[in-house]
């Protein structure tokens, strides 16, 4: 009885421990969630403070953040100018890492294709059907024996590797800005959809003679065959973790909303993009306890520019562009 | 005495409750679909139901594909289904009724219920699908594997169970005394089986079948996963399509505009619509059956 009694009081005092903890709740995007979530568990190890992040996708995030259910939501696309005027008070855009989407494909005895915007945009409109076709052998000649179909597969969720995809079609082939636009989802010319990263690679793999776009970390963690892009200094670039960095190394604008496709920059991957976390400013709202606004500024304007830990290559892009102390932004509690 | 009509009368009140707990729960499910989806109602009218057109970017939204897309791929189903279903039921029912290999098919038919179904989407995709690629190669068809028969065909595996055990249950129950009489006129077991069973089951079978059509609409995930997700017009059985379920929940998490929200839970309120009354039709159709 007594072995019951003492037991439940460590309970209790157990439970009283982790309520007197501060919980820092964050809501969004999926696709730097691995890298958020070892870096907030290196924060919890470090500091003791939680950070709970959902994985929600961007929209969410956006959602919860302006709803101000979350200390910070995080987008992989930057909030136009018109909702952000709607936000109850400013918020912030700090951006946290970068991301290259790469165009993987199945193609036995192809290897290093390389491709131009235009043969990108072109087959993913539908345009170009077959693996020898002309256009393609111009540039590839080992392409000339693949009398093969194309089948280009795409996300078919709303996300945001589709919008940097997208955004960069757009960019560079002003049929694709005018029968399809860029977005998170988009209405399809041709092809077949797969649910995330996991998906289309998955259809990729399994299809022979099939193109689709992924984010680079899974690509390579599913050993698939990248093609190398034709940038807008046109220089011919593969895709890796340097190559995305290059790509903000353009001038960035104060509020860092900016997207990083068909960059300037001359060894950048054109195929690039920020991920954002978003959050008030001013943390002093809605009735935050004071030291709730303080742990936030801690995490994202201290220990996130400074000392989060760089990510494993294998989980997911690259972060050094973040931390320059332009990109710096302090909140105010 | 009066105590036990006490606890009796408490006791009904307390189903009815509960009975009308579930009532409410529709209803209020139905309320929150209609308000969420009216302004994709007001907006398009009409042609969100008979629009082709799903484009998030310009904002249109017309939901015809999908549903065609669920129909499609649920009466298909459904229809691969019957024959291995009814055969089950039958077997288990009226042949192996009883003793250790009854109890083990039945229970092997009830586990297929229980296996998640991402299992079956990822089974579909690896085994199944080159199977239908084979299939497609050897019929001179665009050897692509996903699209509507490939999800019709997993969808069906995934509801034999209901249709089969709720079928079963009904087999055994049909009264040994009309089977007797029906055998004593010198009805061989074929004819027990058609003009006997099936004739008295029919409205219980055919509750069962419901139950796996609903299934088969709703069913999420193994149809994302082999159905190919294109948002265009179906135009064969093995063209990739799409169904609402798996649309939903392929574009809800990432939908920004409020129209585009909107329009998703329009498509929910479709098929909300869509379910009840195939559940309705087939009601009166079982009415109809049993005059």
């Amino acid at each position: 009885m007594k072995k019951t009694i003492s037991a439940l009081l460590i309970g209790l005092t157990a439970v009283t421990g982790v309520m007197a903890e501060t919980e820092i709740l964050g809501a969004g995007a999926t696709f730097p969630y691995p890298l958020y979530s070892k870096m907030f568990n290196e924060y919890y190890a470090k500091k003791q403070v939680k950070v709970n992040y959902q994985s929600i996708g961007s929209g969410g995030g956006v959602k919860q953040i302006m709803s101000e259910t979350v200390d910070f939501g995080a987008t992989d696309g930057f909030i136009e100018d018109a909702p952000l005027k709607e936000a109850k008070r400013p918020l912030v855009h700090i951006p946290t890492c970068l991301g290259a989407v790469s165009v993987s494909y199945n193609v036995q005895g192809l290897s290093n294709l390389k491709l131009t915007p235009a043969l990108v945009a072109d087959i993913f409109l539908g345009k170009i059907t077959k693996w020898n076709d002309a256009k393609i052998v111009a540039i590839n000649p080992s392409a000339k024996v693949l009398d093969k179909k194309i089948l280009v597969v795409h996300r078919s969720d709303g996300s945001g590797t589709t919008s940097i995809f997208t955004d960069y079609l757009a960019k560079v082939s002003p049929e694709w800005k005018t029968s399809v636009g860029a977005g998170k989802s988009v209405s399809w010319p041709t092809g077949l959809g797969a649910k995330g990263n996991e998906g289309v690679s998955g259809l990729v793999k399994q299809m022979p003679g099939s193109i689709g776009y992924i984010e680079i970390a899974y690509a390579r963690q599913n050993k698939m065959a990248v093609a190398t892009i034709q940038n807008k200094a046109g220089n011919w670039i593969v895709p890796d973790l340097a190559s995305a960095a290059s790509a903000a190394a353009i001038k960035i604008p104060d509020d860092t909303r900016i997207n990083l496709t068909d960059s300037d920059a001359k060894n950048a991957y054109p195929i690039a993009g920020f991920t954002w976390i978003v959050v008030y400013k001013d943390q002093n709202y809605g009735g935050r306890s004071k030291a709730q606004g303080q742990e936030v500024a801690k995490l994202l304007g201290g220990w996130f520019m400074k000392e989060a830990p760089m990510p494993n290559p294998s989980i997911t892009a690259s972060c050094p562009q973040t931390r320059s102390p332009r990109l710096k932004r302090f909140l105010r509690v | 005495m009066n105590k036990v009509l006490n606890f009796d009368t408490g006791f009904v009140w307390s189903m009815r409750l509960m009975a009308l707990l579930v009532i409410g729960l529709v209803v209020a499910v139905g309320y929150v679909l209609v308000q969420g989806s009216s302004e994709a109602f007001q907006k398009f009218g009409l042609s969100f139901i008979t629009g082709r057109e799903w484009d998030p970017i310009m904002g249109s939204y017309g939901s015809l594909p999908f549903i065609v897309g669920s129909l499609l791929t649920a009466f298909l189903a459904l229809l691969i289904s019957i024959p291995f279903s009814m055969s089950i039921a039958l077997y288990l029912g009226e042949f192996a009724n009883k003793g250790k290999i009854s109890a083990i098919f039945t229970s092997l038919v009830e586990l297929l219920a229980g296996i998640p179904s991402v299992i079956y989407g990822f089974w579909a995709l690896f085994y199944l699908v080159p199977v239908v690629r084979w299939i497609q190669e050897r019929l001179d068809i665009p050897p692509i594997g996903v699209g509507i028969f490939s999800a019709a065909l997993i969808l069906a595996i995934m509801i034999i169970p209901f249709s089969a055990s709720i079928a079963r249950e009904v087999i055994r129950m049909v009264p040994v005394g009309l089977k007797e009489a029906a055998y004593a006129l010198g009805a061989t077991r074929l004819e027990v089986i058609k003009d006997v069973v099936l004739p008295v089951g029919k409205s219980g079978i055919f509750a069962g079948i419901m139950l796996a059509l609903g299934r088969a609409l709703g069913e999420t995930m193994a149809v994302t996963m082999v159905i190919g997700n294109n948002n265009i017009m179906p135009d064969s059985l093995f063209s990739p399509a799409n169904t609402i379920a798996s649309l939903l929940a392929n574009e809800f998490a990432e939908a920004d505009s409020s129209l585009y929200v909107s329009s998703l839970v329009g498509l929910g309120l479709v098929l909300f619509v869509m379910t009840a009354l195939i559940n309705f039709l087939g009601k009166m159709l079982i009415r109809r059956l049993s005059k």
